[in-house]
């Protein structure tokens, strides 16, 4: 279980972050949705100790985040970059192998199951400048599955991706979940967050502002509001997994 | 691969044993102790040095374009042996041109690190050494216009263009141990270099100490490229070349290629030298022209190939 508790992030008179506070248990997947510049990123980064905040704290199965070794919080909660990219033509294994950094090792057998995991076995000796945007894409979901980490902070891990391979990730993510882990992702994508997170957690200006079941989050009244958009119900053709 | 490359340069070192303007061949256990052994010794560790540093800072920066020249470490060198000289301190101590060079170095490098340790960042830690190398640039250039006489132009002029003509045990003993002690602290970084190819916060993320990698870094890169800068002068180009050669076999991953990349810098230049006394010149060919003159070449027929993307 990971918490937030009260957090502020300023940056001179601005708030990035202010007063936020949530929880995310195993087995949860929740999407971070919220406008451009909310503070979704601001806030996976204080989840992740990657900054620290101005005020209030986060805790790791009720331990301060800060108290813990930085080796120990790396094994047990692993960040995903948006837009991440590798800058040398790494092979994907050799990508996928650096999520075992903080276990010091480099063991296989974690590293072919986050391979297959992400459909990559057969691309595992390919270089990952020659790999198309999806497939790259999923050799960092890759590393970042290796280190067996109990909690997936994932920004934007859905961005540039076309539906097939959005659905297929985020069915990736639900069986994390499934297997115990707490997962939270920005997604920009309403309708994709609707079809397979748990919860949807609002966040605009710096505050949450709804955290509850997709039904409950996308409406006019909430999300509808935050994006300045409405939630039709006519009958034009949905994508469906 | 490094296996290799360690053969090639032991091969070369032997062959730079045996080279020079008194013959090919053992010819005199002096020629032999005095001058190339110690010549043969500084060239394979300077390579090494350069080669090495070049890949640590191409790693840390994740741009292939990473010269150990950009530390500043170089220019602080150059400036304080070009001091030595124009003082004529050099006239009257021999090895008060190394130590000008390492003491310039030293203040480079602590330059460099006071402002490295405080932002922990390697784009901070290239700035501050662009900016000392531009300073040091600039003050060699005016230590030249005022150069006491011709005598002492022509000195500094071929002092900075690099050599190992006529180093001793002395200079070895000078440069040796901090070399070494460079190289032991940039061997070990391999692995915080992988983590540092996805970034520096992805870095963190992983439980990368990432100011502290910038920080030892640069300290070892200053011991290393300082300490060969003082001894050899100027000897460009290896740093940047060697790295960029061996990716195409050894793998683009940043810490594969600090071994093979010290092997492959000594060898450069083990073989620059040995060019250097075997090209028969009045006045032996300068040792950061040879290695310009063989590396370029190379470099160019790389990227011509298309073995190196942009």
């Amino acid at each position: 279980m990971i918490e937030a508790r009260g957090i502020v992030v300023a940056r001179g008179p601005r708030r990035l972050l202010d007063g936020v506070s949530l929880a995310l248990a195993p087995g949860e997947l929740a999407a971070l949705a919220g406008p451009n510049g909310a503070g979704k990123s601001t806030l996976l980064g204080v989840l992740a100790a990657l900054a620290r905040p101005d005020s209030g704290a986060v805790t790791l199965g009720g331990e301060p985040l800060d108290a813990l070794p930085r080796q120990v919080r790396a094994r047990r909660i692993a960040w995903l970059e948006q837009g991440a990219r590798a800058a040398w033509g790494m092979t994907v294994r050799e990508v996928a192998a650096l999520g075992r950094l903080p276990h010091g090792d480099a063991d296989r057998a974690a590293i072919d199951a986050a391979l297959d995991a992400c459909a990559l076995a057969a691309l595992a000796e390919r270089r990952i400048d020659t790999l198309s945007g999806g497939e790259a894409r999923r050799a960092m979901l890759a590393r970042v599955l290796a280190t067996g980490a109990e909690v997936l902070l994932l920004d934007e891990p859905a961005a540039d991706l076309d539906p097939a391979q959005a659905f297929a990730l985020m069915r990736l993510l639900r069986r994390e979940a499934e297997a115990g882990r707490a997962v939270l992702a920005v997604l920009h994508d309403l309708a994709l967050a609707g079809l397979f997170a748990d919860r949807i957690i609002l966040i605009s200006e710096g505050r949450i502002v709804a955290d509850a079941p997709p039904r409950a989050v996308l409406t006019d009244a909430a999300a509808g509001t935050v994006f300045g958009v409405r939630f039709g119900t006519d009958d034009l053709p949905r994508v469906l997994p | 691969m490094t296996r290799a490359l360690a053969v090639l340069t032991v091969s070369l070192g032997l062959l730079s044993l045996l080279v020079g303007q008194a013959g090919v061949g053992i010819v005199d256990g002096t020629i032999l102790w005095s001058l190339r052994a110690p010549r043969t010794l500084l060239a394979a560790a300077i390579g090494g040095a350069l080669g090495l540093t070049g890949a640590v800072l191409q790693g840390l920066l994740r741009n292939r374009l990473a010269d150990p020249g950009l530390l500043g470490v170089t220019g602080g060198a150059s400036l304080g042996a070009v001091l030595a000289y124009y003082y004529g301190l050099a006239a009257r101590l021999p090895l008060a041109l190394p130590a000008g060079g390492l003491a310039g170095a030293g203040l480079a490098a602590a330059a460099i690190l006071l402002v490295a340790g405080r932002t922990g960042t390697g784009a901070a830690l290239v700035l501050a050494g662009i900016a000392i190398a531009s300073l040091t640039g600039a003050a060699v250039a005016v230590a030249l216009s005022f150069a006491p006489n011709p005598f002492a132009l022509a000195e500094i002029t071929v002092w900075l263009l690099g050599s190992l003509e006529d180093r001793g045990w002395a200079e070895v003993a000078l440069a040796l141990p901090a070399v070494a002690a460079g190289a032991v602290l940039l061997l070990g970084l391999g692995r915080r270099l992988d983590a540092l190819s996805l970034g520096e916060r992805s870095a963190l993320s992983l439980g990368v100490d990432v100011a502290a990698t910038v920080r030892r870094a640069a300290l070892g890169s200053a011991l290393a490229v300082g300490a060969s800068a003082s001894v050899a002068g100027g000897v460009g180009f290896v740093g940047l070349i060697v790295p960029n050669l061996l990716r195409g076999r050894v793998g683009e991953r940043p810490g594969a290629l600090l071994a093979p990349s010290l092997f492959g810098g000594a060898s450069l230049v083990l073989a620059a030298d040995i060019a250097v006394r075997l090209v028969p010149l009045q006045q032996e060919l300068r040792l950061g022209v040879v290695t310009a003159l063989i590396g370029a070449p190379m470099l160019l027929s790389l990227v011509a190939g298309g073995g190196e993307r942009p």
